[in-house]
């Protein structure tokens, strides 16, 4: 029993050493956003925030064949999104069948720093949820077997891409150095506001090696969040300055206008 | 110049929504209409989401009719008598509309009732319009007179139905059942379409009661002045939709725009002022119809429903 014990807890040690060796011979990933805050003024018409990004190696960590990847995919606010579709009845065209897709990003941009297929299989891919596609996939090997479901999804991304809200730039990280990367990620005027997540990803061969996550919010300041939370916390009052505003320019254009 | 709007959240150019609040001011200053059925779809094609623009345009229409109920009050052209039984028909029809809008929504067909009713009504109304707008520049070519004169004791039989009541500043003796009821659907309308129902009621009151074109402008001002304003207060505390950067905006360039056209207005001849106003409620039906008819070519629509907001 005693000896049973001892070469255990021997297997535990060199199992432990082996682990420590392998996470000091891989990666670490470093990543920096340039502001954590987009404000919403009254100019606003959309903003850029840049993702920085450092990959460090020391003097144990393995040679890689490939070059390095990096992926990075932004989440903005979870919403339930309703996708519906127009069919005809008769001679007129009304929605007539929708899906729900519950939970999902109204925000998604994917930047790579060259394009996914060349990375890496479609099968890996879809599996590690890698791409605009994948990303919101749900987790595992599983096929689809409702084809309706693929339309559907097809076409969310689709139309939330012409909105500029969904976005794949298949070059859109530029590595500076070997190790030293950055990515802009443009906010348009139209996303919404909440807190977004920026997860990075370090890829060689089409393998994970390393990955970091970082986040950012857009929020409303100054006379904007003042007006919005205004509308939210006193209606009625608001409702009230609101027609009280129109009466009075009403008002008030009677007056200037007034000839006779 | 871009300006964000904080509750439709999103930048839109002041320049553009100026103008385009001008030119539907001077629409609804030539022709005595609120202008919401021509704002309401042009704002949610602006990409403004389809209840602010609703509840907005409310604040836009309450305001601009203001001026117009200020302008004919002192022109004593303006029946507060006939105003009254309207108002009051509105606002039961409004709560009626307001319970069908919620059923529909909740049924997911809403959206097909709003184009359905555009289609209809307005190439119903649109019409109908035309129809007598251009028997009547005939009869004019022919040297008669545009329409036949009201004659002492000759009235529709919807007029002589029981509870009549005197109004004065209309020249008016007239049940107040039927005046009441076109009230109501007005009120329903407006309410399901976001309208202020300026445009049915103005030919309404025109055609089924025969009462004088100045007065039916000022008095149908009023009603949608007193509706509206309550419309706004109601979106505003049920679903905080007002957005109050963009009335104000839609105000200015609404009552500028009103002046202009309430001085065309008086260049204009009747006849052809007629004609104008059915041209312009037809086309808004067809806009419609083109929606409903064509094949879309992009099928799907991806909406946030609004509670998930």
């Amino acid at each position: 029993m005693k000896r049973f014990t001892a070469l255990f807890s021997a297997l535990l040690a060199i199992l432990c050493t082996w682990l420590g060796a392998t996470s000091a011979r891989a990666e670490t990933l470093i990543a920096a956003m340039s502001a954590h805050q987009v404000q919403i003024t009254s100019n606003y018409t959309g903003s850029q925030l840049t993702v920085f990004g450092l990959v460090e190696r020391d003097g144990r960590t393995v040679a890689r064949s490939g070059p390095y990847d990096i992926i990075i995919t932004v989440r903005g606010p979870r919403r339930m999104l309703l996708v519906r579709e127009k069919e005809q009845l008769g001679p007129i065209w009304i929605n007539r069948t929708q899906r729900r897709f519950p939970d999902s990003p109204v925000f998604l941009h994917v930047a790579s720093s060259r394009p996914i297929g060349e990375m890496m299989s479609p099968e890996s891919a879809q599996r590690d949820r890698v791409g605009l596609a994948n990303a919101e996939r749900a987790p595992g090997n599983w096929i689809d077997l409702d084809p309706g479901s693929v339309r559907f999804r097809d076409s969310l991304v689709r139309i939330m891409q012409a909105k500029d809200l969904y976005g794949y730039d298949e070059r859109g990280v530029t590595f500076l150095s070997n190790s030293l990367f950055s990515a802009p990620v443009d906010i348009p005027a139209t996303a919404p506001t909440g807190s977004y997540t920026v997860d990075i990803v370090l890829y060689s061969g089409g393998v994970p090696l390393a990955r970091q996550q970082t986040n950012f919010e857009v929020v409303k300041t100054g006379i904007e969040q003042r007006l919005a939370s205004g509308a939210y916390d006193w209606p009625l009052l608001y409702g009230l300055a609101a027609v009280l505003l129109a009466l009075l320019l009403g008002w008030g254009a009677s007056v200037v206008f007034r000839r006779d | 110049m871009q300006i964000y709007l904080p509750i439709a959240e999103l930048p839109i150019s002041v320049l553009m929504v100026l103008g385009l609040s001008g030119a539907v001011g001077f629409i609804s200053g030539l022709f005595g209409v609120g202008g919401g059925f021509l704002l309401t779809p042009l704002l949610i094609f602006l990409d403004i989401p389809p209840a602010v623009a609703v509840a907005t345009v409310a604040a836009q229409v309450a305001g601009s009719s203001m001026t117009g109920v200020l302008t004919y009050l002192r022109r004593r052209a303006l029946d507060l008598k006939l105003g009254g039984v309207l108002v009051s028909g509105g606002i039961l029809g409004t709560v009626l509309g307001v319970l069908f809008f919620n059923t529909m929504r909740r049924l997911g067909q809403l959206e097909l009732v709003i184009t359905l009713s555009y289609v209809t009504l307005f190439s119903i109304i649109g019409g109908l319009m035309l129809y007598d707008a251009l028997r009547a520049l005939m009869r004019v070519r022919a040297g008669k007179p545009a329409r036949l004169k009201r004659r002492g004791g000759m009235h529709p039989w919807w007029m002589g139905l029981p509870m009549r009541m005197r109004f004065h500043r209309s020249g008016l003796y007239c049940s107040v059942i039927p005046i009441a009821l076109l009230a109501i659907v007005i009120g329903f309308i407006g309410a399901v379409l976001g309208v202020g129902g300026g445009f049915i009621l103005v030919p309404g009151l025109i055609y089924f009661f025969r009462i004088p074109t100045a007065v039916v402008v000022g008095t149908s001002l009023f009603q949608i002045l007193v509706t509206m304003t309550g419309a706004t207060l109601l979106h505003a505390v049920t679903n905080q939709s007002v957005d109050i950067v963009l009335a104000t905006l839609l105000l200015i360039g609404g009552v500028i725009g009103a002046q202009f056209g309430g001085r065309a207005a008086r260049n204009l001849n009747v006849e052809s002022f007629r004609l104008l106003l059915a041209l312009l409620i037809l086309s808004v039906g067809m806009r419609f119809a083109v929606e409903l008819f064509v094949p879309p070519s992009e099928p799907f629509s991806v909406v946030v429903p609004e509670s998930a907001r």
